[in-house]
């Protein structure tokens, strides 16, 4: 699987993405400079890391969704290009319109830097495929944005259309929007990941590539970068 | 001539920011505050000399980027 992850000024999660991807493809994924205006031919996926984009300035992704590699971004994922944007990639998708909502500031106004637990709400994608629908899933989160937030009409819509990808929950699966242990960041339904209509594009605060080998305290975070390999070359 | 181009979160969207300075307020004694909501003032030179069309930039420019319509509503006006 050919890969390549986006580095904008202030990114700082590309080499542990590059580790996760590395390690499932035993090749190494192609970096993409901001002010680039092409991805490199025959890319299978395209990777928006986490970080602090242009010091989040404005708002979190904002500049970052108007540098010049995203209109060749655009065009890939007007082509069904497959793309996952964690953490501030999630952010910068919303911002650049091509996932529905937007990321607001944590309900308690910290920085919240901590594993939780995230529930697979499908397992026919790409991104979620070597999961079970429902399987709970340990992965660290770190970030002072992640409050997701759509108009309630947004949200039905991604709610019928199955497009929630991952919920924050229990450790046993519970899910309760109001419960701040259990939903630290204040998402509306829970919200810790969604997908494009296409399901080709997925974004999400939380970090799987924080969790994909034993020496890094497990690896729980794998079985998405295992699946879109086999979904996208196998 | 410059605008100026008020940014603010929309009714109904839960505003923390806001609620921690109203609550600090409350501490401070200032009883009488309701609801405080925060938001961001930008402002910008535009080398324009019609004031409608310099505020016609502007809202194109708090569209495109300045604010981000999920969640935020914007003013702009010319002040100069």
């Amino acid at each position: 699987m050919k890969a390549a992850i986006v580095v904008f000024p202030g990114t700082n999660r590309e080499r542990d993405m590059a580790i996760a991807l590395r390690g499932v493809t035993g090749q190494a994924p192609v970096m993409v400079w901001h002010r680039d205006t092409a991805l490199p031919a025959g890319v299978d996926l395209v990777v928006l890391p986490g970080g602090f984009s242009y010091g989040d300035y404005l708002r979190c992704g904002a500049m970052a969704a108007h540098a010049p590699i995203m209109t060749a971004i655009r065009e890939y994922a007007n082509r069904g290009g497959h793309i996952l944007g964690v953490c501030n990639g999630f952010q910068i998708l919303t911002e650049a319109q091509l996932l529905p909502g937007a990321l607001l500031r944590n309900a308690a106004l910290r920085f919240l830097s901590q594993d939780c637990f995230l529930r697979v709400e499908r397992d026919d994608t790409p991104f979620t495929r070597h999961w079970a629908k429902g399987d709970v899933f340990r992965t660290p989160m770190a970030h002072g944005d992640g409050n997701y937030i759509a108009e309630a009409e947004t949200i039905r819509a991604l709610e019928d259309s199955g497009r929630v990808a991952f919920r924050y929950v229990a450790e046993n699966g519970r899910m309760d929007a109001g419960d701040p242990q259990l939903n630290p960041n204040g998402s509306m339904n829970a919200i810790a990941g969604v997908f494009s209509e296409n399901l080709r594009i997925c974004g999400m605060m939380p970090h799987p590539e924080d969790l994909v080998d034993p020496l890094m305290g497990g690896e729980d975070g794998k079985p998405l970068f295992t699946g879109l390999v086999e979904a996208l070359v196998g | 001539m410059k605008v100026r181009v008020t940014v603010m979160l929309k009714e109904g969207v839960l505003d923390p920011q806001g609620k921690a300075v109203e609550h600090a307020l409350h501490v401070l004694d200032f009883g009488n505050v309701g609801e405080v909501r925060i938001g961001r003032v930008i402002e910008l030179e535009v080398d324009e000399t019609d004031r409608e069309r310099a505020r016609a930039q502007a809202d194109a420019m708090a569209r495109a980027l300045l604010a981000n319509l999920v969640i935020e509503d914007f003013v702009t006006e010319v002040i100069g």
